[in-house]
């Protein structure tokens, strides 16, 4: 499989204009590649996950070209994306606890989905079986309600239902935010085994949690202020990052085993810009340590090695 | 489970007594005599009505203690004998009352019936669309905002006077008596139309209302945008929103069929139609305090046991009323 | 060099604090219901001043269709409809608010206090619901019909509110049940605050639009039963209202006679604002709740 972004731009409509959230995005994602997709509140990730499968009520889609494993998929036109909806594309939102239909048994909700898809839920059990093994959930739950569900159990029913049908890319947006550290574990790592079994071939992992990504990432990719800093594979982004946004993200990262007396941590200082009206050039020269004039102009996102794209002029020009 | 209807049952039995407690005190608290309004009504003359009075007093039981008036009170409802009219001596109460049951529940049942189905399938259909939505909307509104008397009016006059087409008053022509004729057949429908009608207009549009409520509500819930989001289409969405959205319909359908003994009081009288309402304000006309007692006695029957079987309905029907059961976490 | 390039901050705080009005003022639903209501409120108001005649003195010739003498004609004892009607509305506006206000007033209390405090208070509240709810609220009524000779206004809206609190008290209840598990609550409790002072200073002010749409509806529903009453009979004995002009009119066959303009405006009125209260109410859910409202 493979994602192919040109120039995606999604604003949200506002009473006092247009949120510019995401504002050009162009990358990649090979097949088997497991991207993660970082940044602080706010700066476009959860937007650009959903972008590709399901424009929200607010959300206008302004221009750009997604390619699926070489097809244009119409993610303006919501009833044409139905036949990439969970086929060939699919989601594991943030809200995985109430995602399930609270007065409908979980099997028969699944084969509502499925029949509306021609797919028998007969024939898929035996399959489906073994992916509630994969996750060590049991059978049961086909029989029970949402209700009579722990919240982890529910998570990891989501991620068996859409996961399915095997889709290409699924884009698993901020699963791990609301759980303790041991389940997060629990869920990367069935997120990797997925990939790993080919259940899906590439996922989108959506986190603020860069430490998540370091863990299971192949390649992070970093926003800020709807457009994108960096993208490289995890070692690089973790320790040679160039972008100076992406470099004291990683520096205000605490280390196991550091103290507090030995080193401080060092924050970013000053707040992203809001959106709204957003500044022009690049969005970062308010809180950059090196910001200079060029930076009034915006930085191109390209690949000043292999695989290693960064929007800075500092290494555009070094490398032009 | 059962902790849950044995606590529900208890709280029911209690309120049950308390409510026919107060309903036998309505007698009780109204000022006058009613054997004396009985009698005053016969016209005797002052010794024939002096012993009328000393006989029908004990006859009632009005001259014992309270106390025992009450214990009576209930071991004859338990009998099911609630008392003798006043107004339509010496008509058991109860006969008077099973008389114009089937009256209320030819009109109401009906009624409700079919307002509840169109009303829910409006109500869904204008979540469909913004033009559909604003176009349902406020005629849903202003049908439920119509008080039922002032539409049975409007109907009886345009209807019935200006346009001659149906009959207003009664149950059936005065000139017939009940047979099974096509006759009298036709005659109850002519005249059933119009308050059926009033009825049926009002309550369809509450239920449209609520039900276009309930439906945008679930359309926006988390599971809709999951199910959109795995490509569902419109109708797999539509069709889970609105069985969720039915549930608390499902409430107020048993609750407005409960309370078909209650009548529908406005309807019944502009239309002079013999059900339980019409039998009441006859009831309040005539000062037969018997009669009264025992039509509330009826409703708070009704109402009870309506209620009783909703909280079982909801439990049967929505999974989630199950775990609330056990008790809320504070 | 970084003062040049600080970036803007757009004044968006100014904007968010009339946010709500900003809507409210927008909200069709709100404009048209708000517009009618008002309507009939200044009819109320100025309605007696433009009719010398009082509303149930014999004025005129009975049974009068509308005339520019009558502007909604006479009663078939020659009064003046359109008097009795603009002194009805003000009765009804009446009823209104003093019934929809003791009704909101005890469901919001009753409501409050058993969901807030839930366990053996919220099962004793909740029997006296019932109980209410059961109660025939016509019998009671009775009982004062006969008693009192001389009945008022004000008397029946106090009657009214106190037999209608139970609806606003369920769903008050059922939103304060889902407010108190919230965090706020819960930080109340522990900073050591007493219940009364955390249902007051934390939760109302959370609650505030539900409130208001509340007294909406039992300003209408209270406006609806007044009229049910008034027609059987068990009205004001003193003063006139719609109800009561629907009542006299079935009463002296103004169907048969053909006189709708004698029954047709008091139930057209009450139709129009309670229609309209209702309509309000759907308005003032969008402004308040953002996911509801049209963009």
């Amino acid at each position: 499989m493979s994602l192919e972004v040109e120039n995606l731009r999604v604003y949200y409509q506002t009473l006092h204009g247009d949120v510019k959230a995401l504002d050009g995005a162009s990358f990649s994602i090979a097949d088997g590649e497991i991207m993660g997709l970082a940044g602080e509140s706010g700066c476009g990730k959860s937007t650009l996950g959903y972008s590709l499968i399901r424009l929200t009520s607010r959300m206008k889609y302004v221009e750009g070209c997604v390619m699926l494993d070489g097809i244009e998929m119409p993610v303006w036109d919501g009833e044409k994306m139905n036949a990439f909806r969970y086929k060939r594309v699919s989601i594991i939102p943030q809200y995985a606890m109430s995602a399930l239909n609270p007065t409908r048994k979980i099997g028969k909700m699944t084969a509502d989905l499925l029949a509306a898809h021609d797919v028998s839920y007969k024939e898929i059990l035996p399959e489906l079986k073994r992916r509630l093994d994969l996750v060590e959930l049991s059978h049961d739950v086909l029989n029970m309600y949402p209700i009579e569900l722990s919240g982890g159990m529910k998570q990891r029913m989501v991620m068996v239902l859409s996961t399915l049908l095997n889709p290409s890319l699924l884009i698993a947006d901020e699963i791990t935010s609301a759980l303790d550290v041991s389940t997060q574990k629990a869920v990367a790592e069935m997120l990797v085994e997925f990939r790993n079994q080919q259940i899906v071939k590439s996922i989108m992992f959506v986190t603020h949690d860069i430490s998540i990504l370091y863990q299971i990432a192949d390649s992070i990719l970093v926003m800020y202020a709807g457009k994108l800093a960096e993208k490289a594979p995890t070692e690089v982004i973790i320790n040679c990052p160039r972008h100076p946004y992406t470099q004291l993200l990683i520096s205000s990262l605490p280390e196991v085993g550091v103290k507090h007396a030995e080193r401080q941590l060092k924050g970013i200082p000053g707040s992203p810009p809001l959106l709204l009206d957003p500044p022009t050039g690049c969005r970062f020269r308010d809180r950059c340590p090196a910001a200079h004039h060029r930076c009034l102009e915006e930085p191109p996102f390209v690949e000043v090695e292999d695989g290693h794209f960064v929007a800075c002029w500092l290494e555009v020009d070094s490398h032009a | 489970m059962r902790r849950y209807f044995g606590r529900k049952l208890a709280i029911y039995t209690l309120t049950f007594v308390l409510a026919v407690t107060i309903d036998w005190l309505i007698p009780r608290f109204m000022p006058g005599d009613p054997v004396r309004v009985m009698l005053a009504r016969a016209g005797l003359k002052a010794e024939a009505s002096a012993t009328m009075y000393t006989y029908y007093t004990q006859a009632f039981g009005l001259d014992l203690p309270i106390w025992q008036q009450y214990l009576n009170f209930w071991n004859a409802l338990l009998h099911g004998d609630l008392g003798t009219s006043l107004w339509l001596f010496p008509t058991p109460v109860l006969k008077v009352i099973t008389r114009a049951v089937p009256y209320d529940i030819f009109l109401l049942l009906p009624s409700i019936l079919l307002s509840w189905w169109t009303g829910n399938k409006f109500g869904a259909y204008a979540a469909r669309s913004k033009r559909l939505d604003n176009t349902i909307l406020p005629v849903g509104y202003i049908l439920t905002a119509t008080p039922y008397m002032w539409l049975g009016i409007l109907l009886a006059w345009a209807l019935g006077i200006a346009a001659g087409l149906f009959p207003i008053s009664g149950a059936y022509s005065y000139a017939l008596r009940p047979a099974f004729t096509w006759t009298f057949i036709k005659s109850l429908l002519e005249h059933w139309f119009l308050p059926f009608a009033s009825l049926f207009l009002v309550m369809f549009g509450g239920w449209a209302i609520g039900m276009r409520n309930m439906i945008i509500y679930e359309l926006e819930a988390e599971y809709s945008h999951y199910l959109e989001a795995l490509g569902a289409p419109r109708s797999l969405v539509r069709k889970y929103a609105f069985r969720n959205a039915i549930l608390p319909q499902l409430t107020g359908l048993a609750l407005q069929l409960g309370v078909i003994v209650a009548g529908a009081l406005a309807t019944e009288i502009v239309f002079s139609y013999p059900g339980i309402g019409y039998l009441i304000l006859q009831a309040i006309q005539n000062q037969d305090y018997f009669l009264l007692q025992g039509c509330f006695l009826f409703i708070i029957i009704g109402v009870l046991l309506a209620n009783f079987v909703i909280d079982i309905v909801y439990v049967l029907v929505d999974p989630r009323t199950r775990t609330g059961m056990q008790g809320e976490a504070a | 060099m970084t003062a040049t390039l600080k970036a803007q901050a757009p004044p968006l705080t100014a904007l968010k604090k009339n946010e709500t009005l900003y809507f409210a003022l927008r909200n069709n639903k709100l404009r048209i219901g708000l517009a009618v209501v008002l309507i009939f409120v200044v009819l109320a108001i100025i309605g007696p001043q433009l009719t010398d005649n009082a509303p149930l003195a014999y004025v005129g010739p009975p049974a009068q269709p509308p005339s520019a003498d009558f502007w909604f004609g006479t009663t078939t004892f020659g009064q003046d409809v359109f008097a009795q009607f603009v002194h009805g509305l003000g009765a009804t506006f009446l009823v209104g608010v003093v019934g929809g206000g003791l009704g909101t007033l005890l469901g919001v209390l009753i409501g409050f206090v058993a969901g807030y405090e839930g366990g053996i208070i919220d099962e004793l509240l909740n029997m006296l619901t019932n109980i209410v709810l059961v109660i025939p609220t016509l019998a009671v009524l009775l009982i004062l019909a006969a008693y009192l000779e001389v009945r008022s206004i004000l008397l029946e809206s106090l009657f009214i509110g106190i037999f209608a609190w139970p609806w606003a008290a369920r769903a008050i209840r059922a939103q304060t049940f889902s407010l108190r598990a919230r965090e706020f609550v819960d930080l109340a409790r522990l900073s050591g605050m007493n219940s009364l002072k955390i249902i007051f200073r934390e939760i109302a002010p959370n609650m505030m639009s539900y409130l208001f749409m509340t007294f909406i509806l039992q300003f209408g529903g209270a406006i609806l039963t007044a009229a049910t009453l008034d027609f059987i009979g068990l009205g004001p004995t003193n003063a006139i209202s719609l109800g009561l002009m629907m009542n006299n009119a079935v009463l002296w066959s103004a169907l048969h006679l053909g006189m709708w303009w004698w029954f047709i405006p008091p139930g057209l009125a009450i139709m129009a604002i309670v229609g309209a209260l209702y309509v309000m109410d759907v308005g003032l859910d969008e402004v308040f709740n953002p996911k509801l409202r049209e963009m």
